[in-house]
């Protein structure tokens, strides 16, 4: 058994139509309740929630303080490499797309991790493209090997692995494995991923089973808005989260909420998603889901972020580059996407402190990962 | 009135509440509101604070004589986990108090008694004051005290959850039979839930997420301060019991004045 089973039980166009069909009856019925199920969640993500807007984000903020009281964790990522070997037609890494390909060496990493410990962080996110031969799982335990002594959190995300890979990776120091579906959208899903292993809709959809029988300590999915109707597919991320919760209960889970930024050899989205409706996307997730973290990366704005912190968002990155060496290695190399917000880390810190919420660092041990 | 100290292991406590360090909104604002909740005991996360790191901020802000620090495990998902944190934080922090918490379930935070167990047995045989974050459960509560825990800590609801005393029927009877100080730790989310504790017979509650989370965090640490100190003098003035019943006008034994 696996989430593809409980996948196989819902259909696309049903869950469209009843989405769309709510009322705002129903929406009111759905926020005099305490405890908000997945069948609410299709309620508060629905167009007729929108004129409840502010009832649900102060809602939000409410629970959101009540679990993570006034604070906010920070992390950063590292691109470790650009090469690539699917064609995903939104993404700058794209194996058609014809930029120079970089994977960092040994030196480079070290060099690029002092560039982000003298920032401040102790979280770290890992990013690659799908390289097997080149950065496959013997890159990555190294890599998180080379660099566990001055993190106190390392989150990867690259392209699925089997379950004995994560195991390595798991024993090596790994604590979050990022892993996003992109669309729940089948036939959506073949179209941006004509080529490579990510072509491959099923492998990658239980790629979180994999990672909970792995024993990891933390999954993050989330969808990418833009190729298909943000509402259905994130219906199916909170039912693919729902699933996990009940299947892996000693994970932990973690939600993002990454829009299609502009690139070179970039794609228009298909469907839009506004500002107020990530809002209403935040806010209900928090009310799905009191524990379940809520992180936003700098493709969003300055504006969106500063309010974003009161919503229900619990994480944030700063200062991000989307490109291997991005920081001090070859800061001029080609990115996966454009950030929005380019504020330095030290600006964010006091953004968030401005606002009354205390930056959180460290909030893990690195000596806490060992084998289950 | 007259001197009511609160004693575990080697180390005596005038104040009866203890409290946490984390989601306040700076460490400032930690700092006021535990002095001003004169709390002797502050539990802080080994997973928050730099251990390699001497100024790191919230240990600095922690630093003061009427503070104890009392490490929690927070984040370990075994007994194994929970040995080797403790451990790590006894070198660190010099202190051989540990606030043993084991929820391998990181949804509602709740304990796992049978990991809290067995490394309960290990920490004390290594020497460390242990004091376990468990349910409210009697029959644990008395196998960690045979193991030789210095206190038990059931909890009164889940945690961070403020909905009060929700296991109060366990926890009467963890009062009753316990040979090692009670303290009711988490879920206490309001002044008038630790009088209630106090009152019950609890030995100390241990309170942060209602405080921290407060809009007006010392005003609400001097709240809890003086709701544990009213419990706990009611509870040693005794509190006239209540009536549970209706007293009848002796219907059914009435017919014994007749008699005579």
């Amino acid at each position: 058994m696996s989430f593809k089973n409980t996948f196989e039980t819902y259909d696309w166009a049903t869950l469209e139509n009843e989405i769309y069909k709510v009322t705002p009856k129903d929406v009111e019925n759905v926020l005099r309740k305490d405890k908000i199920e997945l069948e609410d969640f299709k309620k508060l993500i629905s167009p007729a929630a929108k004129p409840y807007l502010e009832a649900m984000a102060q809602r939000s903020n409410a629970i959101t303080k009540k679990r993570f009281g006034n604070t906010i964790q920070m992390y950063i990522p590292m691109y470790l490499s650009n090469e690539c070997q699917n064609i995903c037609t939104y993404c700058g890494f794209s194996m058609d797309n014809g930029i120079r390909r970089k994977t960092l060496s040994d030196i480079e990493i070290l060099k690029e991790v002092q560039h982000i410990k003298n920032l401040g962080y102790d979280h770290i996110l890992l990013v690659t493209g799908e390289a097997n031969k080149t950065v496959g799982v013997s890159y990555l335990k190294h890599a998180i090997e080379l660099i566990r002594s001055q993190f106190s959190n390392i989150s990867i995300e690259v392209q699925p692995l089997d379950q004995k890979d994560y195991e390595t990776l798991i024993e090596s120091g790994l604590y979050a494995v990022l892993v996003y579906q992109e669309t729940y959208h089948k036939a959506t899903y073949k179209t941006h991923h004509p080529k490579g292993r990510k072509s491959n809709f099923d492998y990658r959809l239980d790629t979180p089973d994999r990672l909970g029988k792995a024993g990891i300590h933390k999954i993050g999915l989330g969808a990418l808005f833009g190729l298909e109707d943000w509402r259905v597919d994130s219906f199916y991320t909170a039912l693919h989260l729902k699933y996990l919760q009940k299947t892996y209960w000693k994970t932990k889970y973690s939600i993002s909420f990454p829009r299609l930024r502009p690139h070179q050899g970039g794609l228009a989205p298909k469907v839009e998603m506004t500002d107020a409706d990530l809002v209403q996307l935040i806010c209900a997730y928090r009310l799905l889901d009191e524990d379940v973290e809520l992180s936003l990366s700098t493709r969003e704005s300055e504006l969106f972020r500063n309010h974003a912190i009161h919503l229900g968002i619990t994480s944030i990155s700063a200062e991000s580059k989307t490109n291997p060496g991005g920081y001090s290695v070859e800061p001029q190399s080609l990115e996966q996407f454009e950030i929005s917000d380019e504020r330095s880390t030290e600006e964010i810190r006091q953004m968030i402190q401005s606002q009354g919420y205390d930056v959180v660092w460290k909030d893990w041990s690195k000596d806490y990962i060992t084998t289950h | 009135m007259t001197t009511d100290i609160l004693k575990i292991a080697d180390k005596t406590f005038k104040s009866r509440l203890f409290t946490g360090t984390g989601k306040f909104s700076s460490p400032q604002h930690m700092q006021e509101a535990i002095i001003a909740s004169e709390s002797e005991l502050v539990t802080v996360a080994l997973k928050r604070v730099d251990i390699e790191n001497e100024s790191d901020d919230m240990l600095l802000h922690l630093n003061h004589s009427k503070i104890n620090l009392l490490p929690n495990t927070s984040g370990v998902r075994t007994a194994k986990e929970a040995v080797f944190a403790a451990e790590l934080a006894r070198e660190a922090l010099q202190t051989n108090w540990v606030k043993l918490e084991i929820h391998p379930d990181p949804k509602y935070l709740l304990p796992d008694p049978i990991e809290t167990l067995k490394a309960a047995e290990e920490l004390v045989k290594l020497g460390f004051v242990v004091m376990p974050y468990i349910h409210a459960d009697p029959v644990l509560c008395k196998r960690l005290e045979d193991v030789g825990t210095q206190c038990v800590m059931p909890l009164g609801a889940p945690i961070g959850s403020n909905k009060g005393i929700k296991t109060l029927e366990f926890l009467e009877i963890i009062i009753e039979q316990s040979n090692v100080p009670v303290i009711v730790d988490a879920g206490i989310g309001a002044p008038s839930h630790a009088a209630f504790a106090m009152e019950l017979g609890a030995d100390a509650v241990l309170v942060n997420t209602a405080i921290a989370v407060s809009q007006h965090p010392v005003d609400m640490a001097i709240a809890f301060k003086m709701a544990v100190e009213a419990g706990r003098m009611a509870y040693n003035a005794k509190l006239a019991p209540v009536k549970k019943h209706a007293e009848a006008s002796s219907p059914l034994t009435s017919f014994l004045n007749d008699l005579n």
